[in-house]
């Protein structure tokens, strides 16, 4: 369970610029709940995700993942339980190493990175095996720097690395938005096995209104550091793509978009 | 003609090892760090100071390394610790060294000849043929730079060398493996400060002695080496990039010689006397560098536009 209790946030303090991003923000995500979060910009999607990785400080609340306070633990130590994939395919894995090279230091995650060999021979065949999965031929090309890949295959290797050790948390950032509409496709049914397969808790940033509709079983629409629009389950499944682009629409009338 | 040749040859595989740590900082992390410049001569002080107290050469070499590994260690920590930029840490770090190499050493040049090194010790002398003795200082400098090279390959090859090199290809995948990317740096630093500390001592050695400028110009020297090697042999995948360093630090080192000779140039019938001294030796290595940076750049363009 992830708890984000009464978050403030603000950019510029102290100049005339200064901006409150989030203020008394609070929001609880269950155990294997797969949130949609849609909103305009600036509304404080990917900031929430930058301030549930630690990537950006908070200025007040607390963050409690599983009980735990995790508000001051630095970025990299809340990561070990945390899987994400960005919306730059470059973000998710090193363009100058091998896919197998890639992978290697993925299943290595949460382990020492000792003076071990940094590929174990008895796990290539099981690396092939996921590669498999994705059904882009990777698995024939564990030798090919992951730079000279497409957008797309680096993208399903990000998710594929990022979800190689046990998790419990995937953080999604627009993680299709750079992609081409059929690349982005089969990236959307990829993610939505592997969150069912390892049975992850789910938050997935994105533009795409119809992505938010058809996966996950929340749907959360921000708006000036406010959740103006907080539903799952059945209530989900109701909402038609009409009554989203309404909401969406009142809310950029607001801001004058 | 010989002579020189083989001097190039010692010269440049001396260099090439404080190369090989310049290679981890410059093209592995992406980290300009100019703390060799001084951590060079400290292990030339170190060294120096060491063998005329009596310590057995070989074990200066390690001296060396440890003591230019925590150098190294402090400017990563002004980096990342202190968040102060790259540049200065290295720059903070090598002023400060200046001080302490005059502290070890006791003053601004200390000479060890006719000391044992790791070049003339009864070990090597019982050793080595007769004939093969003029080549004593070119044969024991191979061994080391091929212990070096082959030690980093493998070093590069554990989880722990995947995991720098992840740090210098994309920081924000240590962080997602969990990793804190400040604490890769520091070890990266180390172990590239441990090798220009190493090649100070092998410096010292076997030129004989310690003098407290004789790292001015390190980081150019290393630099030019890493870019000129990994330039050049880039089409061929066969070169690792650690051979490239120190093939391209021999060839530079050629490069510099050359144009330190080159006192009269011949263009048809008119001849051209160039007034080159030796003391322009730190002017044509930084000419030399330019060059080669500008050629880099050039390639790199082509490059780009043909793909």
């Amino acid at each position: 369970m992830l708890e984000l209790q009464q978050i403030g946030k603000y950019y510029n303090t102290g100049t005339i610029n200064e901006m409150c991003l989030f203020e008394d923000f609070s929001l609880t995500i269950r155990d294997r709940q797969f949130v949609s979060v849609v909103g305009s910009n600036g509304s404080g999607k990917t900031s929430m995700l930058n301030i549930i990785c630690g990537s950006i400080p908070l200025d007040s609340g607390k963050i409690i993942m599983n009980g735990r306070d995790i508000t001051h633990l630095p970025e990299h130590r809340r990561q070990r339980s945390i899987g994400r994939v960005y919306q730059n395919p470059a973000m998710g894995t090193c363009p100058n190493m091998t896919i197998l090279e890639n992978m290697s230091l993925a299943d290595n995650k949460g382990r020492p990175f000792s003076l071990l060999p940094g590929t174990s021979r008895q796990r290539i065949d099981a690396y092939r095996e996921s590669l498999k999965t994705l059904g882009l031929g990777l698995e024939d090309k564990l030798d090919v720097k992951v730079g000279v890949l497409s957008g797309g295959q680096r993208q399903a290797m990000a998710l594929l690395m990022s979800t190689m050790t046990p998790i419990e948390f995937l953080i999604l950032d627009e993680h299709t938005a750079a992609l081409d509409p059929k690349t982005a496709e089969t990236i959307m049914v990829l993610t939505d096995k592997i969150v069912k397969e390892k049975k992850l808790t789910t938050i997935m940033v994105t533009h795409n209104l119809r992505y938010a509709l058809e996966y996950g079983d929340r749907l959360l629409m921000m708006h000036q550091g406010q959740a103006v629009l907080d539903k799952e389950g059945k209530e989900k499944d109701a909402i038609a793509m009409d009554d989203i682009l309404k909401k969406f629409n009142e809310i950029s009338i607001e801001c004058g978009n | 003609m010989f002579t020189i040749l083989l001097g190039v040859l010692e010269e440049g595989l001396v260099y090439a090892i404080m190369a090989l740590g310049v290679y981890i900082t410059y093209k592995i992390l992406d980290f300009p760090d100019l703390s060799v410049d001084s951590t060079f001569p400290m292990g030339a002080a170190i060294t120096a100071v060491a063998i005329l107290a009596g310590t057995s050469p070989a074990l200066t070499l390690a001296l060396s390394f440890l003591a230019g590994a925590a150098a190294g260690c402090v400017t990563g920590l002004i980096h990342v610790k202190l968040k102060v930029r790259d540049l200065l840490s290295g720059i903070i770090v090598m002023t400060a060294l200046y001080s302490i190499n005059l502290r070890i050493a006791g003053k601004a040049n200390l000479p060890i000849f006719s000391q044992k090194t790791i070049f003339d010790n009864d070990v090597l002398n019982r050793l080595l043929p007769e004939a093969l003795k003029p080549y004593a200082v070119l044969l024991v400098l191979a061994l080391i730079v091929l212990l070096c090279k082959v030690l980093l390959d493998l070093y590069l090859k554990t989880k722990s060398g995947y995991l720098l090199r992840a740090a210098g290809d994309n920081e924000v995948l240590v962080t997602s493996l969990a990793k804190d990317k400040g604490m890769v740096k520091i070890l990266g630093l180390a172990i590239a400060n441990g090798f220009a500390a190493l090649a100070g001592s092998i410096y010292c050695q076997q030129k004989g002695f310690f003098e407290i400028s004789m790292g001015t110009g390190t980081i150019v020297i290393g630099l030019a080496n890493v870019i000129i090697g990994t330039q050049l042999f880039k089409r061929f995948s066969f070169v690792k990039s650690t051979t490239a360093v120190i093939l391209g630090s021999i060839l530079y080192k050629l490069c510099v010689s050359l144009a330190l000779a080159l006192g009269e140039i011949h263009i048809g019938r008119v001849t051209i006397t160039l007034p080159i001294v030796p003391s322009d030796l730190k002017l044509i290595t930084s000419i030399l560098f330019l060059i080669i940076l500008i050629a880099g750049n050039q390639t790199a363009k082509k490059g780009k536009k043909n793909a």
